[in-house]
């Protein structure tokens, strides 16, 4: 099997219950993505599928052959931080870092849905495609990630400011 | 989870010819909820024929309505422009649903099968009925808080937990289904069964029959429609209760209503009963509360969950209210 | 964020041209404070250091390392919650693909008993079951079995055909049939079960004004988003046998001083790191899965890695006691506090040592005439409970500080001015005088910032739309520890300090501020300043609990500190400017060392160092005992503040501001320490308003092992919360800090409980405050 993983073309020949999570982990050594529940609860595991969010736990891998896939290695260029992780380390959006990673590709998911103009549970208008980009709808659009140690605010602080900047662009 | 060979389909003949070809499979959708069970053994398929990666357009139809296959995932229904302006219930409900990863994986049709989150269920530890036939129902006398008042049976309690079919059923949306025999369609409203006596067919599905496409008549109503769900936290969480929601007016009466529960049935709960009350029923307190009160005589509630029946009458009645303000707002405009 | 005028900045002078002393003999009863204490040195908001390694995903944890010919293990977990195991089929599993090994209590090797924390000097195991040793089943979710495979995918596929029939036997797994046997336990904490000053029964029942209720709290658990992993290797180097465990630890020393009493070795065999960990709240400590996987590897001489599913978190991994709480308090006209009585019962095995201790708060916060403390434990057939985020304080906290509220509206008080009514002057138990208890001033400032003037004081008067407005406070305490055993090792070179010692980042932000701390002591840069941790092999042992690591680390800080300079003033040379001068002469900066009362007298650390001869120079001490416990009573404090809004439709509650004014002696980093204050209010949101670990009374059985059905607050469900501290130094401590990890989480489940009553008119007395409760 084939998929393109953050821009290289990598191979595996994996059992069919093998997930995406586990591939990237066990088979690949990008450890970066995290299994908190492994069953879509936590939002740990989140990673990048074509440009959209979504939860390596519940994907098979033998599911996504031949696709796009970015994962929280595949953001930061060398040294050179892409800006939702330069924010979460300025307003501490984290602790123990655990949730971290998917944390962070969930809100480059995020921006991708803003700039679609998708709309979210608490978007008042659904008939609007100029989605509010405010705290209230980054906190329900942010909210498919669990983090215990309760970083919520500085990770909205933080999500707030680097989507900021890339909607602005 | 057991080993199982994988076999993604090119088209939907196909599918179903593969299913034909081997014992116990299952199609497989986003994933979300058959990979969990998969993974907690309540689920054991030999095979797995992938239909997520077909039907994944939406359409017009000839009335105005709109076809929309089984393989769109839920968060392109949701923000799909066409939805959101003429059945934002839908939009709403299925934003009300999981988490937006999740409602990036998860199709249509996987949606609509998605069973039921008891956790009786899930735990292969515990008596259940739909799990397992005939081995008794451990959420009866336990935790169930989240389980139905409304269509459950001495053998099944466990809801369904969907918040897009709630949306679904209320819009009177036709499933178009392919199977070894051919193709059929069907109301949604007809697609899930009570428990009764048989609470593990949750379906009116033949072996092999696949979901090929949801279809939304042209609903002029729906454009002003709306979805409420209480949980017990303020976002990803299944339904305590939920109401979708819509009303027309004619002149002074209750010209049309579509009124549809979540979390407190055993499958998406068309409130007949009510709409059928207010239809024609001068506009006033009264006939709603008569309305939910005709809907909710039918529940039947636990020590655990009996708060649901004050919670969907509350609900549903501040929702009637709001729809009706709402269609004689949209009609004064 | 910090609104105090601090009464101490006159004091706090430190240019960058002065320096920092050696700290003081704190601890003593006429000791000098730390001189850190009150230094600009420290209460930098520095950014994490490790923030680049969490935010690209390279820092790893236990599950994230390998060895090669790894083998993935899974568990198998009873059914029962007592009785034996009749028979396991194992023939049927070994064949399956990949399978190494299957072990059961039949072919086990002989493994020791691990000892229990609290109640032996090496534990860290959470109870005194013997594991895998005999058919016996003790609670419902034991490990019965273990599978190694090739792959994670083998192994549990393994685990799911083993064939496994038990024999029950009766159990008790019902709380309210427990409760009809409660015991008083042997110790609570190590101290007595039963607390009395005077006759509080007498003097409740002479009392005017009286408030007496039942508050109840279930199981909690822990839930950190890493599920606790452990990755090992079985070796021999030199002839002797190595255990090399990657775990994920608060507490690495004890751990492998239990780990060599189950294995009948010595502790210098066994290495365990823990650079990161996903979280702990109490739960990373020893359980099963570390000694099992150890036991297997020994068996198949191959290296084993055992994550824990999170299903298996929640049945290996104790959680929190369920509690059933009696607080009466009377008083007179004025709200003097005459009588407080709290006690109560909490759910407990007698295999391990933690009654939950929910009367902690109660010992220091009010002064009363007379004082009835108790806990009484009720025996059940379930999995050990244990630590779990201010055990005690959190769950005790909502009782204490709820009946409060009832008595403050009885009286027709103010809650706050009722507590002011009862600040006490000493500690009302010990009587001892209190290191440093500045709670008033948190409380009113708190109140200011918070508008705590625009409370209505009639219950159900304020509104918008269909939400119920309302307002709540309550106290929130930790009390202060620095545990023995900490010590630290320091090495200094021209490039800077390595400060070396056993302890933990779980996500706290120790390893930043003790860096700091270290960089400030040194009167080095930051970046000259590097801390390793969560390694065994350090020197000391320290802890991550109790929030007493802080003050632990930094006891053993300033004795090494003390040590590094003795050793540095050894080295001078008759000819340097430092010449005669003895440690408390001198102060630390720009990277060496000066006379303290003639800057001019100057030599760095690498003069002194290459005028000696050296590379380095490394030292190694052990902190002071915690003799300051026996002098003060020392607590941190903290009042929080609550508005929300309850649906009268819906019965919803939803959290729209939080505040929490807290006096917590210096705050050393202001940006990871709101993060910590934050994060334990979060928890007791959670608390409050949704966590609940369903246990079925039938079965002894936890029914929602899963993040999916035990809910923890997301995203949506926490408002942007307001957190600020008087940043007065306790001068007893290491720092002038009191650790902050525990106490956020205290006081929340009554604030916000106080809130819904001021908004709704309804007392909820039965965490969690769900909706139904409401209707």
């Amino acid at each position: 099997m084939k998929w393109t993983i953050n821009g290289q073309v990598r191979e595996a020949e994996v059992d069919f219950r093998t997930s995406l999570l586990d591939l990237l982990r066990e088979r690949f050594q990008l450890s970066g993505t995290k299994k908190g529940c492994n069953q879509g609860a936590c939002g740990a595991c989140t990673v990048l599928l074509d440009g959209r969010r979504i939860n390596a736990c519940l994907t098979l891998a033998a599911q996504v052959q031949g696709r796009e896939i970015t994962t929280i290695e595949g953001l930061s260029d060398g040294e050179a931080l892409h800006p939702v992780q330069v924010a979460f380390v300025e307003h501490d959006g984290f602790q123990c870092g655990y949730c971290t990673p998917g944390q962070i590709c969930s809100a480059v998911g995020l921006a991708g849905e803003l700039e679609r103009g998708w709309p979210s549970a608490v978007t008042k208008d659904l008939k609007t495609t100029d989605v509010a980009f405010d705290r209230e709808e980054l906190r329900e659009r942010m909210s498919g990630n669990l983090c215990r140690c309760g970083a919520y605010n500085g990770i909205v602080d933080a999500v707030s400011e680097a989507l900021g900047e890339e909607v602005r662009r | 989870m057991n080993a199982f060979d994988y076999h993604q389909a090119v088209d939907a003949e196909q599918a179903i010819e593969q299913a034909m070809r081997r014992q116990q499979t299952r199609y497989l959708g986003g994933g979300t909820n058959l990979v969990d069970l998969m993974r907690e053994t309540v689920e054991r398929p030999a095979a797995l024929i992938d239909v997520s990666t077909l039907a994944r357009e939406i359409e017009e139809t000839t009335h105005g309505g709109l076809f929309i296959g089984a393989g769109v995932t839920n968060a392109e229904l949701a923000a799909d422009p066409r939805v959101r302006m003429r059945y934002p219930v839908l939009s709403r409900a299925i934003l009300c649903g999981a988490s937006a990863q999740i409602r990036n994986m998860a199709t249509v049709a996987g949606n609509l099968l998605q069973r039921t989150r008891c956790a009786y269920f899930y735990d292969i530890a515990s008596h259940c009925n739909k799990r397992e036939p005939g081995s008794g129902c451990d959420a009866r006398e336990g935790f169930h808080r989240y389980h139905a008042i409304l269509g459950a049976s001495s053998s099944c309690i466990a809801t369904h937990p969907s918040d897009m079919a709630v949306a679904m059923v209320a819009l009177d949306a036709r499933v178009h289904l392919r199977g070894p025999d051919g193709e059929r369609s069907l109301a949604l409203s007809e697609l899930h069964r009570e428990p009764g006596e048989r609470p593990d067919l949750e379906t009116v599905l033949a072996p092999e029959e696949l979901i090929v496409a949801v279809e939304l008549p042209p609903l002029p109503m729906a454009a002003i429609s709306e979805y409420r769900k209480v949980r017990d936290r303020a976002s990803y969480a299944f339904a305590l209760v939920s109401v979708a929601s819509m009303a027309a007016l004619d002149g002074d009466t209750i010209g049309d209503v579509r009124l549809a529960l979540g979390g407190v049935g055993t499958v998406p709960w068309r409130a007949r009963r009510a709409e059928a009350a207010l239809r024609g029923a001068a506009i006033s307190e009264r006939a709603i509360d008569t309305a939910v009160e005709a809907e909710l005589e039918m529940a039947r509630t636990l020590p655990g969950n009996g708060f649901k029946l004050a919670l969907a009458r509350r609900l549903m009645t501040s929702e009637l209210k709001a729809r009706v303000a709402d269609a004689r707002e949209g009609g004064e405009s | 964020m910090n609104p105090f005028r601090d009464p101490m900045s006159s004091d706090r002078f430190d240019s960058e041209s002065s320096g920092v002393a050696l700290a003081g003999d704190y601890w003593r009863r006429d000791g000098k404070p730390d001189a850190l204490g009150t230094s600009d040195r420290v209460g930098q908001p520095l950014s994490r250091l490790d923030g680049a390694q969490k935010v690209t995903g390279r820092a790893r944890f236990a599950a994230e390392f390998s060895f090669d010919g790894m083998l993935y293990a899974a568990l198998v977990y009873s059914t029962i919650a007592n009785g034996r195991i009749a028979s396991i089929d194992r023939d049927a599993v070994e064949s399956m693909p990949g399978v190494a090994l299957v072990m059961t209590h039949d072919n086990a090797p002989r493994l020791n008993t691990a000892p229990v924390f609290l109640r032996s000097p090496n534990g860290a195991a959470g109870d005194d079951h013997p594991i895998m040793q005999s058919d016996r089943v003790h609670w419902n979710g034991q490990p019965v079995a273990l599978v190694l495979a090739e792959t994670q995918e083998q192994a549990d596929a393994a685990v799911e055909r083993l064939e496994i029939e038990y024999r029950a036997e009766p159990a008790v797994t019902d709380f309210e049939i427990a409760k009809g046997q409660a015991r008083a336990p042997d110790n609570v904490l190590g101290g007595p079960a039963e607390i009395a000053l005077g006759d509080a029964d007498s003097a409740f029942a002479a009392a005017p004004h009286r408030v007496d209720a039942t508050y109840t709290t279930p199981r909690h658990n822990h839930n950190a988003i890493e599920p606790h992993a452990v990755t090992l290797k079985w070796s021999r180097e030199a002839g002797t046998e190595i255990l090399r465990i990657h775990d994920a630890s608060q507490c690495v020393d004890l751990t492998a001083a239990s780990l060599a009493e189950v294995f009948d070795i010595d502790a210098a065999q066994i290495h365990i790191t823990s650079p990161f960990v996903g979280g702990g709240f109490g739960s990373k400590t020893l359980w099963q899965h570390q000694i099992l996987a150890a036991a297997a590897a020994r068996v198949v001489e191959r290296p084993v890695r055992l994550a824990l599913s999170r299903k298996g978190v929640y049945r290996v991994v104790g959680g929190r006691a369920c509690t059933e709480q009696r607080v009466a308090l009377g008083a007179d006209d004025s709200g003097k506090l005459s009588a407080l009585i709290h006690s109560g019962i909490a759910s407990m095995t007698c295999h391990n040592n933690l009654p939950e201790p929910f009367v902690q708060a109660t010992k220091c916060l009010y002064a009363a005439d007379a004082i009835r403390l108790s806990i009484e434990v009720a025996d059940m057939h379930m999995l050990a409970n244990t630590f779990m985020r201010a055990p005690g304080e959190s769950v005790g906290t909502f009782a204490l500080e709820s009946a409060l509220d009832e008595l403050a509206e009885r009286l027709g008080m103010d809650p706050l001015a009722l507590r002011e009514r009862n600040e006490p002057a000493q500690d009302p138990i010990s009587g001892l005088p209190f290191s440093s208890r500045h709670l008033l001033e948190a409380a009113r400032a708190g109140a200011e910032r918070f508008g705590w003037s625009g409370r209505a004081a009639t219950p159900g008067s304020r509104r918008e739309g269909e939400w119920q407005i309302g307002m709540g406070c309550a106290t929130a305490t930790y009390p202060y520890m620095r545990m023995p055993g900490a010590a630290a090792r320091i090495t200094l070179s021209a490039k800077g300090a390595t400060i070396d010692i056993a302890a933990h980042e779980m996500g706290m932000g120790t390893a930043t501020v003790q860096t700091q701390i270290a960089a400030a002591r040194l009167g080095l840069p930051v970046e000259q300043v590097t801390f390793r941790y969560g390694d065994n092999m350090l020197a000391g042992a320290v802890l991550a609990g109790g929030s007493q690591q802080t003050a632990a680390i930094g006891g053993a800080v300033i004795a090494a500190h003390r040590e590094l300079v003795t050793a540095l003033l050894a080295l001078v040379t008759s000819d340097s400017p430092l010449a005669g001068l003895s440690a408390d002469d001198v102060v630390c900066r720009d990277a060496g060392l000066a006379a303290a009362d003639d800057a001019s007298r100057f030599a760095d650390y690498a003069e002194i160092l290459s005028g000696a001869g050296r590379e380095s120079l490394s030292v190694e001490a052990a902190a002071a005992d915690s003799e300051e416990l026996a002098h003060w009573s020392m607590h941190s404090f903290g009042t929080i503040f609550c508005e929300v809004g309850v649906s009268e439709i819906s019965g919803e509650v939803r959290v729209r501001r939080l505040l929490g004014s807290f006096d917590c002696g210096r705050i050393l980093n202001p940006k990871t320490a709101t993060s910590q204050f934050r994060g334990g209010m979060i928890m007791g949101l959670g608390l409050a308003l949704m966590e609940e670990t369903w246990f079925d009374a039938r079965s002894g059985r936890i029914i929602n092992p899963s993040l999916a059905d035990y809910h923890v607050p997301v995203q949506m469900d926490v408002p942007e919360i307001e957190v600020m501290w008087t940043d007065i130094p306790d001068p007893h401590t290491p720092m002038g800090a009191r650790g902050i990890g525990e106490i956020g989480i205290t006081g929340v489940g009554a604030a916000v409980a106080n809130a819904v009553y001021n908004a709704s008119g309804k007392r909820i007395r039965d965490l969690p405050i769900t909706l139904d409760k409401l209707l």
